[in-house]
């Protein structure tokens, strides 16, 4: 009887003692919404390797900004994983990620790419440069800067690729008003852009280098142009400070700095923060490349350019039209 | 409505004045949990009223307002004559159309907005390009409101009493003069139901309209556009501002449509 | 003569090119390259998931309209209460806002620092459900309403001076005559539920598998440029609609037809 009943006491108890060695973790990873198909074979990588072996994800893909302000209204997240850093530090400013998220050597950086410009087969208006774009007649889309966070990569772009140019602050802001006549639309989304384009409208899509190649690779018949002066694109991750599993977590994102798990992210379209993975890719240099701080940094040009009232777009597209 | 109290034995009457309180309770209670109480909660986070009052918010909830008013026109004279069809009418195919109705509810506005932009966009196979210009907005709208007015005018006109047109037409009335003078007052409750339906609908569209319109500023842009502009960055309290004056003025178009139905009734009573 | 005809022509006219055309436009995408890549398009865990959780709300928003909606629907007809006019005003207003307000303003209320945030309504089915509920409120209250001013009193009266109850004369007298606009007002409910997606999409938190409805999912699908995907899955919800309307007019009597 007591070999039986210790037998069974084991037999129960066992379950629990496997269940304490393995890693029953499951990390939520909020993000936009382009690497879906990334993330989806980074985590399977991730499962491999030691580190990860045992955690599962739940995932979450949207809009940059939507999926921020989600987070910041109490969508668990253990990662966040955003197109622009303002819609992280705007969650440091909730106390929901750590202010030192970005001081790491990729300054919390995951990913890169360019501002291009998207044209017709054949690129028959010869579209090369910002100053092309103000040739009589062009018709440039450009999702709305105010209804997509990540279109205010393409106006810095703009602005910064004036400055480089030669022109100065206020001449670059002027060259913003010039364009502006030439955008005939303005979606509310940079995938919502690329239908319109493709539907025919407009000679000119200001667009992502990443997202023009994902296009392509989805059978999309897209063709990009990249200007020589352009900006760089630099795309944020982060362990959010109420994540319960911030050792996995943090685990995670370092094997997404690994030359594999960067090579993932190249072959999706994105240029990689470690530069030896970008080996046997096609991702041109541009001479004339700047960054986000050569036009001031975030804070500064959110508040100079985005803001709603007094911003420089916010008084463009005021002007625009009546 | 005749008054009635006097007529009815006790045991009845007290059961009959309990149940309408407990209908009226119920239904407020019910309609300030799910509507009033995040509605208030909206407003109380309305700040920034600059929101509201720059050029391009007061163009874009101009055009939202005109517009939605024109759709709901619109729809007043389309749906009642499509109710007609499929309620009067017998054709090949009445069924089939009839199920389709629903539809522009059912389809997700993304897809809405992708279909029309690809049928009356710059591609058209039929050669009709409305982007980027108002007619788009007042197509894509007509789409997302068509089954409204349709809807409401459909069962009413089903249970109306067919003595009083037969008896009309007996005495010599034309059709036109019968529909005028019978049939639409009947069915102009409905029809004002339906417009107020339609109306509320257009103007808080938001999928659909974007990618035919193509959401240019003093031009295309609907209000509902332009407070998501607003939340996304970063002032929800001017958003919130703009939500509560559209909000505010379509109450006051949906109270004068119900003042309008009350007025058009009170003859029949 | 000619009127009828006309009349015909100029519906349907208008209904080829508003109606017929997009939807024919959607289901003929969804099978272009066949009926298997539609089939399979559907049929993904992702896909068969948003299905369920987009059942899941329609289930719970319907019924719940459907009472709200006759219970108000009689309130504000039988029973000028004072208010009345207000009430009916406010019965509109869920669609006047548009679908991303109607989220942000249950997010404010729902979820984190809001009035009553912090109860696992906000990013989870019970958050997505209220955001249904409150889109597709009016519907059958809009059907019922003009019914029952169309159809009088006489013969409610007339069965409660014979000493019937309120819930016999209404099973008796009231129900029938409002049965077929109650169906339509089920139907719209149930079309207008199964197509949310605005409010749907800021309080849910799409985490897939979990809280990503079908319309949702069919988002996912065109940010993924899955064409297939994309209208599979919208026809999909055409079909759903369709076939809730059947079911309705199914149970519509044989012998009210004229």
């Amino acid at each position: 009887m007591r070999r039986i009943s210790l037998a069974l006491l084991i037999a129960l108890l066992l379950p629990t003692l496997a269940a304490g060695a393995s890693k029953d973790t499951k990390l939520t990873l909020v993000a936009y919404s382009t690497p879906k198909d990334a993330y989806g074979q980074l985590i399977s990588g991730f499962q491999k390797t030691q580190a990860g072996n045992g955690v599962s994800f739940s995932q979450s893909y949207g809009a940059s900004g939507e999926q921020s302000r989600a987070v910041a209204s109490g969508l668990d997240a253990d990662i966040v994983a955003f197109s622009l850093e303002p819609d992280i530090t705007s969650l440091v400013q909730k106390n929901l990620v750590a202010k030192n998220w970005n001081k790491d050597k990729y300054k919390g950086m995951v990913t890169r790419s360019v501002v291009v410009f998207i044209v017709r087969d054949g690129n028959p208006k010869k579209l090369k440069t910002w100053n092309d774009l103000l040739k009589p007649g062009v018709q440039v889309i450009t999702p709305n800067p105010f209804t997509s966070g990540g279109a205010r990569w393409n106006v810095m772009a703009a602005y910064g690729g004036a400055l480089r140019a030669g022109k100065t602050p206020k001449q670059a802001i002027d060259y913003l008003s010039k364009l502006w006549k030439h955008v005939v639309a303005q979606p509310a989304s940079a995938r919502e852009g690329l239908t319109a384009f493709l539907n025919g409208r407009g000679d000119a899509f200001l667009a992502y280098e990443n997202e023009a190649i994902f296009a392509q690779k989805k059978g999309q018949s897209v063709q990009f142009v990249i200007p020589k002066a352009t900006i760089l694109i630099e795309n944020p991750i982060a362990v959010t400070s109420t994540s319960k599993h911030k050792t996995e977590a943090t685990s995670f994102l370092k094997y997404l700095r690994t030359a594999a798990a960067q090579k993932i992210f190249a072959q999706n379209g994105y240029r990689p923060v470690v530069t030896a993975a970008a080996h046997g890719f096609n991702f041109p240099s541009r001479p004339q490349l700047f960054t986000i701080k050569y036009v001031g940094g975030w804070s500064k040009v959110e508040k100079q350019f985005f803001d709603p009232r007094s911003g420089v777009m916010a008084k463009i597209q005021g002007s625009s039209g009546g | 409505m005749a008054a009635n109290a006097g007529a009815l034995p006790a045991a009845p009457e007290a059961r009959r004045s309990l149940a309408p309180r407990l209908a009226v309770g119920l239904s407020t209670l019910y309609l300030s949990v799910i509507v009033l109480l995040p509605l208030a909660a909206l407003s109380w986070k309305a700040h920034g009223w600059q929101a509201v009052t720059n050029p391009e918010a007061v163009a874009a909830l101009k055009l939202s307002l005109g517009i939605s008013l024109v759709v709901a026109l619109v729809n007043a004279f389309a749906g009642t004559a499509i109710a007609w069809t499929l309620v009067r009418d017998r054709f090949v195919g009445q069924g089939l159309v009839n199920a389709l109705v629903d539809l522009p509810f059912a389809l997700p506005t993304i897809v809405a907005g992708l279909t029309l932009l690809i049928l009356f966009g710059p591609k058209s196979p039929v050669n009709v390009d409305v982007s980027l210009t108002r007619w788009g907005l007042l197509l894509a709208l007509l789409f997302v409101t068509l089954p409204f007015v349709v809807r409401t005018v459909q069962p009413v006109l089903f249970e109306l009493d067919r003595e009083m047109e037969e008896a009309a037409a007996s005495l010599g009335a034309g059709r036109v003069a019968t529909f005028l003078r019978i049939i639409l007052p009947s069915i102009l409750p409905a029809i004002l139901s339906g417009v107020a339906l339609a109306f509320a609908r257009a103007i808080g569209e938001f999928g659909a309209v974007v990618l035919i319109s193509g959401n240019r500023p003093f031009k295309t842009e609907v209000a509902s556009l332009y407070i998501f502009g607003r939340i996304e960055s970063g002032d929800s309290g001017g958003a919130a501002a703009a939500s509560v004056v559209i909000l505010g003025i379509s109450f006051g178009v949906l109270i004068a449509i119900g003042a309008l139905r009350r007025w058009v009734t009170r003859h029949d009573r | 003569m000619i009127g009828k005809y006309a009349l015909r022509f100029a519906s349907l006219g208008y209904l080829a090119v508003l109606l017929v055309a997009p939807i024919g436009y959607v289901f003929w995408k969804t099978f272009e390259h066949g009926i298997a890549p539609a089939w399979h398009a559907v049929s993904t865990p992702d896909a068969v998931h948003a299905l369920k959780v987009t059942l899941i709300l329609t289930a719970i928003a319907v019924p719940a309209n459907t009472v709200f909606g006759v219970l108000s629907a009689i309130a504000i007809v039988r029973h000028r209460f004072r208010g009345a006019g207000i009430f009916n005003a406010v019965v509109d207003l869920p669609l006047a806002l548009s679908p991303v307000v109607v989220g942000l303003a249950l997010l404010l209320l729902y979820g984190r620092g809001g009035w009553l945030g912090g109860h696992g309504v906000a990013f989870a089915l019970p958050g997505m459900a209220l955001a249904t509920i409150f889109v597709s409120l009016p519907f059958v209250v809009r059907e019922v309403v003009p019914v029952l001013r169309e159809i009088g009193t006489e013969q409610e009266q007339a069965a409660a001076t014979l000493g019937a109850s309120w819930l016999q004369t209404f099973r008796r007298v009231t129900w029938p005559a409002i049965r077929w606009a109650t169906a339509y007002g089920v139907v719209l409910t149930t079309a207008r539920a199964l197509g949310e997606f605005g409010a749907v999409s800021v309080i849910s938190g799409r985490l897939s598998g979990q809280t990503e409805s079908m319309t949702l999912y069919v988002q996912d699908r065109y940010n993924q440029y899955d064409d297939v995907g994309t209208y599979a899955s919208s026809a999909l919800l055409a079909l759903l609609a369709v076939f809730t309307l059947i079911l309705m007019t199914r149970l519509k009597p044989k012998e009210e037809t004229q």
